[in-house]
Formats: C-alpha cells, sequence, structure tokens
C-alpha cells in the first residue's frame, strides 16, 4: 500500500472522542506510541487482514481454544485475536505495577485478619455481615496460618480507563483468575506474524510467567521439603479454560492433574502414578473452594479429593489461592476497598476505585433508584458480565425489571456510574475503529509480589459494546509495556 | 522429577494405539480399492466387515454392503467408534489430556489432522479418490510416528507410547491373518488358484510386507510362508513376532529403569506370549488350525492390556469402564 493510502487508514480512525490507548486524548497526541503505530498504517488494511486470519488459523491449529459445548457437538473456538497491539508508556506501568501490588497486599492483610482477630470488623470499617454472612466465607479458615500470610497466590485486576485516561479498578479477582496463556499466546503469536512491527521497539517481556509462577508456589511448600513438588489441579479436559491450565503446567513443567489422580492418606496428599503414590506439596488448584474436598465441602464434588481441606489444615500441603479467598473479590466488599487499603497500610489507593453505591445500605439503594437510567447495576455474586444492567443503554422494560430485582434483593446489588471505556484502535472489516478495552493484570504473590508486565487487553469486539468478556463477544489484544 | 502419573501413561498407550489403529484401516481400505476390486465385487468390502466383526453393527444402519456404505462407515462415520475419524478423535482427545507432556508439533499435527478428518465431504470417499485420501491418513499417521519418534521426551510416558503401538500392531496383524484365512482358504479345492493369490498379495500389501517378504523370499508365493512371514519373521517391523519382541523389551527396560515393581503379570504374559511364537512352525500351526492359534495371541495380548492397565494404569480389571479419555479398545 502506498503512502497515500497508509495515511488514510489511519486518518479516517477517529476514537469518537474517547480516550483512545494508541492516540490518547483528543488534541494531546500520545508520542510513544508513533512508530508502532505508523507502522501498521504502512502494512496497510489488506496485509493486516491477511496477516489477522493467519494468526486465527494458527491459534485454531494450536488448539489454542476454548470448548463450547452443544447438546450434541462440541465445537472449539478460538479467543477471537486482534492484531493491533494495545501499548502501555513507560510512564503508566510504574503506577499500575504499584497500584496492584498495593490492592494485593492490602487484600491478603484483609483475608488474614478476616479469618483471624476480625478487627477490621471490630473496628467497624467493613460491616460484619457482609464478610461474615458472604457466601465465599470459610468459617473452616478461621485461625489456619498461611505461609508469609499469603493467601492470593494469584490475582487478577480488572482495569479500566476513564475518559481522562485514568486508570480504575473495576473488580478483584482473587480466586481462579483466567487468562495469563492469552498474555504469552498473544505475544508469541505477535512475535510470529508481526516481526516488523515489533523491530527494534523495546517491549517488556512476558515469557517467564511460569518460572516465576513456579517460584511463588515453590516458596509457599510446608516447612522441610527441599524440592517440593507441584501440581496443577484441574477440572479436566472438559473445562473451558483447559487450555490455560495445559499451558500453566507446561511452562512451569509440573504435572496436570485432576482429582482422581489425588489421593489422602493420613492427612498427606498423593499422586496416583506408575510406580504408586507419591507426595505432592504444593496445589495450584484450578477448581472452586466447593469442589475441592466432598468431605469438607461440597459432598457432590467429584472434581477434588476426599480429605484435601484435612491435609491443608495440618499444613501438610499448600494451596494457591487459598481457601476462603472469594471473601475479598465479592463486589460489595469491592465497594470499601480504599478504606481497607488506608486500614491496613495507612496509604491513599494508587488505582482508584470506581465510585459504587451498595444497595444493602439505604443510601445506595436510594441513589441507585434514583438513577437507574444513568447506572450500571451489578450482580454481586456473578461473574462472566452475566445479570449487569447498563442503564443508559437499558430499554424502558429492562430497567423496570432491574428495579423490581433490586427491591427484592437489594443486597445483591451494587451500582456504579458508567465509566466511559477507553477505546483502542481494532481491525474490523472495513478498516480501523475504536473498540472498548479493559486491562487484567497478573500479579503473583509467594513470599513476595511480582507483576507480569501488562496483563490481558480485552477488547469488546461488538461496535459500541463495554462488555469484555469472552461469553460476551470479547477478544483479546497483545498488550506491549514499552521500556 | 516425580513418576509419570498413572493416567499419562494410560493416554499415552492409547494415543499410539488408536493412530496405529486408524494407520491400518486406511491400509485395509486402500489394499482392497486398488488390489482386490475386479475378481469378487461386492464381496471385496464384505470381507472388511469380517476382518473388523463388524458385520451387524454395519447392517443394523445400512442395507446394503455397497463400497461406498462401507468406506463411509470406516472412514468419517462418527458414530461408528472404530471409523478412523473417530479413532483419530479418541487419539486427539488422549493428546489433549497429554498435553502437558507431550511436545506442540505432537499436538498440532493431531489436532490439524482431526480438523481435517472433520472437513472431509461424502465425496472425498468416492472411488476416485479413496487411495489420495487412503495415502493422506496413512502419512498423517506416519508423520505422528515421526514426530512423535523425534520429539517425546524419553521418560515412561514414551515407554507407554511405543508399547502401545507395539500391541495395536500385533493385534492388527493377528486380525488380519485371520479373516483373510478363513475366506481365502474356503476349501482345499481353492488352494493356489489365481484368484487365491491376488488376495495373499492383497494381504501382504496391507501390511506394507510385501517387498520385505519379496527380499525373504524372491520366488512363489504360498498362504503359508505368507502366514509365516506376518506371524514369526524376525525383522519384518508388523510382524507379531517383532511387535512383542519390541514390547518386551520396551517394558523390561521400563521397569528396570524406574525402578517399577508393577507390570509383573503383563511381563509373564509377554513372555508367555513369546515362548509360543519363537518356538512355532508355520505348518504345525496351519495343521493345528491357524484360527485357534491366532485366537490364542488375540488372548494374550488382551491380558497384556488388562496388566499394564490393572499395574500401571490403576484401571479394576479387563472389561471395566475406561476413564473418560483413554477409552478401551
Amino acid at each position: 500500500m502506498n503512502d497515500k493510502g497508509a495515511a488514510g487508514l489511519l486518518e479516517r480512525y477517529d476514537p469518537q472522542g474517547y480516550f483512545c490507548e494508541m492516540l490518547g486524548l483528543p488534541g494531546q497526541p500520545a508520542g510513544f506510541t508513533r512508530p508502532v503505530w505508523e507502522r501498521i498504517g504502512h502494512l496497510g488494511l489488506d496485509e493486516l487482514h491477511a496477516r489477522a486470519r493467519d494468526a486465527a488459523l494458527e491459534l485454531y491449529n494450536f488448539g489454542i481454544t476454548f470448548t463450547v459445548y452443544t447438546q450434541k457437538d462440541s465445537i472449539d473456538r478460538i479467543l477471537p485475536f486482534d492484531v493491533i497491539p494495545r501499548l502501555i508508556s513507560p510512564e503508566d506501568w510504574p503506577t499500575i505495577e504499584t497500584g496492584v501490588t498495593q490492592r494485593v497486599t492490602a487484600i491478603n492483610l484483609f483475608l488474614h485478619d478476616v479469618y483471624h482477630d476480625q478487627k477490621i470488623l471490630k473496628d467497624g470499617v467493613v460491616p460484619r455481615e457482609l464478610v461474615l454472612g458472604n457466601k465465599n466465607y470459610r468459617p473452616e479458615m478461621c485461625g489456619l496460618d498461611v505461609p508469609f500470610g499469603t493467601y492470593v497466590h494469584i490475582n487478577g485486576t480488572d482495569l479500566v480507563r476513564d475518559h481522562a485516561g485514568r486508570f480504575l479498578v473495576l473488580e478483584d479477582n482473587g480466586r481462579s483468575p483466567s487468562g495469563v496463556s492469552y498474555v504469552v499466546e498473544n505475544r508469541h503469536l505477535m512475535q510470529r506474524a508481526f516481526p516488523d512491527l515489533m523491530a527494534d521497539i523495546g517491549i517488556k517481556p512476558v515469557s517467564n510467567y511460569g518460572h516465576k509462577l513456579h517460584e511463588a508456589l515453590a516458596e509457599i511448600a510446608p516447612p522441610g521439603v527441599d524440592d517440593p513438588q507441584v501440581v496443577l489441579l484441574s477440572p479436566g479436559t472438559y473445562n473451558s479454560a483447559y487450555f490455560e491450565h495445559i499451558f500453566l503446567a507446561r511452562e512451569m513443567g509440573v504435572p496436570l492433574v485432576e482429582g482422581r489422580d489425588l489421593v489422602v492418606e493420613d492427612d498427606r496428599v498423593y499422586m496416583r502414578t506408575i510406580a504408586g503414590l507419591e507426595p505432592v506439596h504444593v496445589i495450584y488448584r484450578r477448581i472452586n473452594d466447593d469442589f475441592l474436598d466432598p468431605e469438607a465441602f461440597d459432598p457432590t464434588s467429584m472434581l477434588g479429593a476426599a480429605g484435601l481441606f484435612g491435609a491443608y489444615r495440618k499444613g501438610h500441603v499448600a494451596l494457591a489461592n487459598a481457601i476462603g479467598t472469594g471473601v475479598a473479590d465479592d463486589k460489595a466488599v469491592y465497594a470499601y476497598m480504599p478504606r481497607i487499603i488506608a486500614y491496613y497500610l495507612d496509604e491513599e489507593p494508587i488505582l482508584p476505585n470506581v465510585e459504587t453505591n451498595i444497595c444493602c445500605e439505604p443510601e445506595g439503594l436510594k441513589h441507585t433508584l434514583a438513577h437507574l437510567d444513568k447506572l450500571v447495576v451489578k450482580p454481586v455474586g456473578e461473574s462472566g458480565g452475566y445479570g449487569i444492567t447498563i442503564g443508559p443503554r437499558a430499554s424502558r422494560k429492562e430497567l423496570e425489571a432491574c428495579r423490581k430485582q433490586l427491591e427484592a434483593d437489594p443486597a445483591n446489588y451494587i451500582s456504579q456510574p458508567m465509566v466511559e471505556l477507553s477505546v483502542a484502535p481494532t481491525l474490523v472489516e472495513t478498516g480501523i475503529e475504536p473498540r472498548h478495552v479493559d486491562l487484567r493484570p497478573f500479579v503473583v504473590t509467594g513470599r513476595s509480589t511480582w507483576v507480569l508486565p501488562g496483563g490481558l487487553s480485552r477488547v469488546a469486539l461488538t461496535k459500541g459494546s463495554i462488555v469484555v468478556n469472552s461469553s460476551q463477544g470479547g477478544g483479546s489484544k497483545d498488550t506491549w509495556v514499552l521500556e | 522429577m516425580s513418576n509419570l502419573l498413572a493416567r499419562y501413561a494410560d493416554a499415552a498407550f492409547w494415543m499410539a494405539r488408536y493412530v496405529e489403529r486408524a494407520e491400518n484401516l486406511a491400509r485395509v481400505l486402500d489394499v482392497n480399492e486398488t488390489f482386490s476390486r475386479d475378481t469378487r465385487g461386492g464381496r471385496n468390502w464384505l470381507s472388511v466387515l469380517q476382518l473388523y466383526d463388524d458385520g451387524e453393527r454395519f447392517h443394523d444402519r445400512h442395507d446394503e454392503a455397497t463400497a461406498a456404505a462401507v468406506r463411509h462407515f470406516y472412514v468419517l462415520d462418527p458414530e461408528n467408534p472404530d471409523s478412523i475419524l473417530s479413532a483419530i478423535r479418541t487419539a486427539r482427545e488422549n493428546a489433549r489430556t497429554l498435553r502437558p507432556l507431550i511436545s506442540t508439533e505432537m499436538w498440532i499435527q493431531l489436532n490439524i489432522f482431526y480438523n481435517r478428518l472433520r472437513a472431509l465431504a461424502p465425496e472425498d470417499l468416492s472411488e476416485p479418490r479413496i487411495a489420495r485420501l487412503c495415502s493422506f491418513i496413512k502419512e498423517s499417521c506416519q508423520a505422528h510416528t515421526g514426530i512423535t519418534e523425534g520429539t517425546f521426551y524419553r521418560d515412561a510416558g514414551w515407554s507407554f507410547y511405543q508399547m502401545g503401538r507395539a500391541l495395536e500392531r500385533a493385534d492388527q496383524t493377528t486380525r488380519l491373518l485371520d479373516v483373510k484365512y478363513h475366506l481365502l482358504l474356503p476349501g482345499p479345492a481353492a488352494v493356489g488358484s489365481p484368484v487365491d493369490l491376488s488376495q495373499w498379495n492383497a494381504l501382504l500389501r496391507s501390511a506394507s510386507g510385501y517387498h520385505a517378504y519379496r527380499r525373504v523370499r524372491p520366488s512363489g508365493m504360498t498362504p503359508a510362508s505368507v502366514a509365516g512371514f506376518l506371524l514369526f519373521h524376525d525383522d519384518f517391523p508388523r510382524s507379531v513376532n517383532a511387535c512383542i519382541k519390541a514390547l518386551g523389551a520396551t517394558l523390561s527396560d521400563l521397569r528396570t529403569r524406574y525402578g517399577l515393581a508393577g507390570g509383573v503379570q503383563a511381563m509373564a504374559e509377554v513372555e508367555a506370549l513369546r515362548g509360543s511364537l519363537e518356538g512355532a512352525s508355520i505348518e504345525a500351526v496351519i495343521a493345528g488350525g491357524l484360527h485357534e492359534y491366532i485366537d490364542g495371541i488375540q488372548v494374550r495380548l488382551m491380558a497384556i492390556t488388562d496388566g499394564l492397565g490393572q499395574e500401571f494404569f490403576g484401571r479394576a480389571s479387563a472389561g471395566s469402564e475406561a476413564p473418560q479419555a483413554a477409552t478401551e479398545g
């Protein structure tokens, strides 16, 4: 494509007043993205499309897929991949890095407290009922000490940027955040498909995630174990995130086990090998608390191992993440996070929350009901973008349905003003158009905390949509933290 | 390094078996098409059904064993657990279970292979194209074998993989021989007729053994010598004897190298089978009944599988339900 055409491709791109990850604010172009943006223009639309097709085929052939089950068949789908990278400036990254580290530190202190002295509840900073009455609160964890006080070893914090480009925390994911495999695989894909786009541009590497994760997991092994056996516990090949489980096990070089591979004898965990039972010391589990141990939790679970919790209580095996972390990433507890950070660390949040109304509090409910058409209402117990009502875009009927749900069960909801999510240039059939994005950085904590540079940029591929979840038409982009 | 998970050993064993099975089926279909076309018409396709003991299942769903119906039944029928598509689907599922263990190349190749099979249309099975399709399937299976040889880390998983392949090969060769022997020797009068020889020729080619056989016996061809070659020859990689020797060596090496207490029962069965193969002469076997002899081999092969299943894979016993991925043969 000639220069004129190239210029045209970029010139036709219009962020429509949103903060743009590539261009910055209107009238204040983001200089650091310029070389990449210009190269994209020079590649031209046809070339971008051709490479995007190759990339999609490669993902499919590699089996970097999630499985969608219908009644009759199972279909492997790739997570749609947009080839135009999302860039993070060398100035912004330290803010994110220290911000999510601060957040995880506070969350771990909070979890230790609510499972021990419950000072924060006694001091009335967080309502007692919100914590102790939470369905993800595990009284079984009370009084149990975990190595280094780390409960959340792997955390994914969802960040968005508002109209001014300010990073805000949208939600915390402290149970089994997924998506890190796409961060690494997207980078590998870009390195193969777009070497010319990356040439001579310093990008912080992401390929050592497995190594860093294994290091942290080995640190939390029971005392006295020199060469701990780490395993990854997966629900199995039918789980939609199975690809990620494979990826993590491979990157760490550890066995990927299922519940049926594990046996607990005398409060110690073993795996069934061809030579008989062998000890297991650390389990990175990708199954929920409920399913871990049919003796301690859900008795119908086939996914865990009977007696696992007993071994955990005795300190003979470490679990990552710890049991009972769900109480900290609850959407209602989220609203208190700035106060939680201040309480334990005596610091201001480096990354602010989105302003949140807690509907179990009378004033929160009142405000929400009065401004329903301007707010985003979210059920606290759901994930994956389900059950959300986006006020400004909802029909009158949808708003009425939402109002009824709120009045029936206010404690199940929070509301937030609609954040004007930032956009990133995204390849579509006819050219390059703005699409809304978020960012999920991954934070690994054993003895200390390490943040994977960048994170998963999810993009809402449907024009105008702000829901980035893969279950609702979201895709992903490679995320470059520039050096 | 920790020992191999029992479930992985199971999956590696069956991944190899299913790919090997698909390859053999492609050989049989190809040779049947190419070499036996003109002599007995539809009967030849019936023989394939007989070979796999599928007559009843086939006729439940088809009125007539037309060439097209049999081809579809064996290549693309997703409902037929023994079709090539089903075999590769199961192999791929085992590979998916094994993803943490196997090389990325192994996975990608099987994944692409399976997706290509799934994308085939009925016209790809038409008579003019079936030979090309069979070549594609054989080559894809062989590519799998080659990639595995070249990239699979040599731990216990590799041993179980090799054992699965050897066992399935031996099993396929006995089936081939068994059904052809019955079909081709309907009565003493038919022995030595031209038809008969072309069929034995096809049999050897099904096992990729024609050229090897010719090197051993440059002239002449008798049913007995072909049967003897496929059962006992030391150096032909698809003979039952060669497969069982390889299996025994792998099993013995595996147990020594990893200090495994398990495998006693399987080893005893391998030794017994080797004993019966090594001492035997084809003339005596035929005199005593080839079919009965082959039955005896197949019983032993099942006992070996059963032994491995109980002592290494944590399966309960013969005929017990297979774990999700591996699937019983």
